[in-house]
């Protein structure tokens, strides 16, 4: 009897150190962040890194300038325009998978849609390259497609599995009654859907959304290989961007250690870390007030 | 006593083992330019198929990487498409390493455009307002209504540090496209009718569906493209350079071997089927004196070849 709350406890200590790792990582990595972040702001003012518009750590002809707000501009384009493109399509997938597909497509469908989560991102960018970009450059009669709308298109592609299999589970959350009760009223199936399924899981699929946002911030191969990394800040989506991942991507691998470019690259990974942390915990927030709704 | 015996042995095979795995012995590693990874891969494939038994790895990265991996001792030869700098110099020598350059190659660096570009030609005061942004449609420079697109390297690439040293003389346009190598520029430049390139001429010569533009220093003294090995060594064709690689104080065992082998007539004949020009008399006196052939002559020719080197 001793024996077995003996294992009981063990089990419990292993597992409670097992949550402690992923907490303590965490913790680590913002440490870690936050110390090379710092000295960089002994020579950069806080304001001209966040505000202003010019990057060139490596100028020898003008003084270096740090300034990440294109960069910030072009990292929140071009994820936000993925959103765009993506939650119509995720919604209207997810929707379609839980109300209306045959349990038989439905079979087929949610395997297809977790390997594309799979594709490894160099070969989304590598399609960035050969097929959205001419593309992109016919339509719109550019010489060349590799711009924030590619980056979009991508990344909705890629955050298109995370929306749809969340935006699902919200949807099938949503208790039968309501449903029943909506169609014994006599509305449709169409606007049980749209009025009562969509709105009572509405927190859900708004976390669904933001863990996709989530994912297309911090994506860095496929905005790097599709976006044309140009450092200008972006007019419109037409125009060659360089998100925050991209510049750390290219710069970080060259830069001497312990110069301010070197702390400065470490202050965008802060800014980046900040900003997934933030939209993480909104979504997280948003989830449970969903589960707590429907209980 | 027969145990001291082996004992001793054992630990003088261990010593003379220790000796054989430090890089100058076992494999070498070579990093840097991006210009150069092919020609050097190249070389190596021919070096380790004459001598078996040897063995050389080589891999990319950008001049700026593979001299700093000379830095952190992470490679034995590191490859550069430009001279290493002051401050890298200082950098290496506080961590006790002394570079020694050897010139492997001369390239014409060579301004592509798409094959359907009126522009023939351009000076190298024009290349540079085209890259600071100053000049942004190509009627400007004698071409047609279309605006100019700009690709360019990373910023950890010699090439990049060249154009902007050597030819531009100024910043980059913020407008520029950063790609990754020089591969990546002639493809874009495939794509992209009213794009603009650098590369190094080993990467122009054969590629198809582009152009590969005459310059001039100025146009009095005439246009020359990069495909003429006279006008590139004797420095006609404007931006020319020295390829180089770099090693840690004077090269030994199989790195000093090899560098060898690429300064021999062999090995420039490998250089040049790569597109690139083989190392004129003053850079061969030049590399005797680094690998230590006759130290004299090395000073002495440390000021003719900056030169040409033009990172003045």
């Amino acid at each position: 009897m001793g024996h077995s709350k003996f294992k009981e406890k063990m089990v419990h200590g292993l597992f409670f150190l097992n949550g402690l790792l992923v907490v303590l990582v965490l913790v680590g990595i913002f440490i870690l962040l936050v110390a090379k972040a710092l000295p960089a702001f002994r020579e950069i003012r806080l304001i001209e890194f966040l505000f202003s518009a010019n990057w060139n750590p490596t100028a020898t002809f003008v003084a270096p300038t740090y300034g990440i707000l294109s960069m910030f501009v072009s990292t929140m384009a071009v994820s936000i325009g993925a959103l765009i493109i993506a939650i119509p399509l995720g919604i209207g997938a997810a929707a379609y998978l839980s109300d209306v597909a045959s349990s038989r497509v439905r079979e087929i469908a949610k395997p297809v849609i977790e390997i594309l989560a799979g594709i490894p991102s160099v070969v989304i960018g590598f399609l960035g390259i050969v097929l959205v970009g001419p593309v992109i450059a016919k339509i719109f009669h550019l010489p060349n497609g590799l711009n924030a709308l590619n980056g979009s298109i991508l990344l909705a592609v890629m955050a298109l599995p995370t929306i749809i299999s969340l935006t699902e589970d919200a949807l099938k959350s949503v208790p039968k009654s309501f449903e029943e009760a909506s169609l014994a009223l006599g509305a449709t199936y169409w606007q049980t859907l749209v009025r009562v399924k969509i709105p009572a899981a509405a927190s859900g699929i708004i976390a669904a959304c933001m863990l996709g946002m989530g994912r297309a911030v911090g994506e860095t191969m496929t905005v790097l290989m599709a976006t044309g990394c140009s450092i200008a800040m972006p007019k419109n989506f037409l125009q060659s961007v360089e998100t925050m991942t991209s510049t750390i991507a290219i710069e970080l691998g060259e830069v001497p250690y312990n110069t301010t470019h070197y702390y400065a690259l470490f202050g965008i990974g802060l800014v980046l870390f900040i900003i997934t942390f933030a939209v993480n915990m909104i979504a997280d927030v948003v989830l449970h007030k969903h589960q707590k709704v429907l209980k | 006593m027969k145990k001291i015996l082996t004992i001793f042995t054992i630990i003088a095979t261990m010593l003379s083992f220790a000796g054989l795995s430090s890089a100058k012995d076992g494999m070498v590693e070579i990093k840097g330019s991006d210009t150069l990874i092919n020609m050097v891969q190249r070389l190596a494939e021919t070096y380790m198929a004459k001598n078996s038994g040897k063995f050389l790895s080589v891999t990319g990265g950008g001049s700026g990487t593979g001299i700093a991996a000379l830095i952190n001792r992470k490679c034995d030869i590191a490859d550069s498409s430009r001279q290493i700098k002051p401050k890298e110099v200082e950098d290496a020598n506080t961590k006790g390493v002394d570079p020694k350059r050897i010139v492997v190659a001369i390239d014409g660096l060579s301004i592509i455009v798409g094959a359907q570009n009126p522009v023939n030609k351009l000076t190298v005061d024009q290349i540079g307002k085209i890259y600071r942004g100053e000049v942004k449609n190509w009627n400007e420079v004698g071409g047609s209504d279309a605006p100019i697109t700009l690709y360019g390297r990373q910023s950890n690439s010699g090439t990049y540090d060249f154009m902007k040293e050597v030819v531009m003389k100024g910043e980059y346009s913020s407008a520029m496209k950063s790609m990754n190598g020089n591969a990546q520029i002639v493809e874009a430049i495939k794509q992209d009718a009213s794009g603009i390139g650098y590369v190094g001429v080993g990467y122009a010569k054969e590629a198809a569906g582009i152009k590969v533009l005459k310059v001039a220093s100025t146009p009095a003294l005439g246009y020359f493209d990069p495909f003429n090995s006279a006008d590139v060594k004797s420095g006609r064709y404007p931006i020319s350079r020295p390829l180089n690689q770099y090693t840690d104080g004077v090269p030994k065992g199989v790195a000093k071997d090899f560098l060898e082998f690429e300064l021999s007539p062999e090995g420039q004949e490998v250089v040049e089927k790569e597109g690139f020009f083989a190392i004129p008399e003053e850079y061969q006196k030049y590399n005797d004196g680094t690998l230590g052939k006759s130290m004299e002559l090395r000073d002495s020719h440390e000021s003719s070849t900056d030169r040409n080197a033009g990172t003045s």
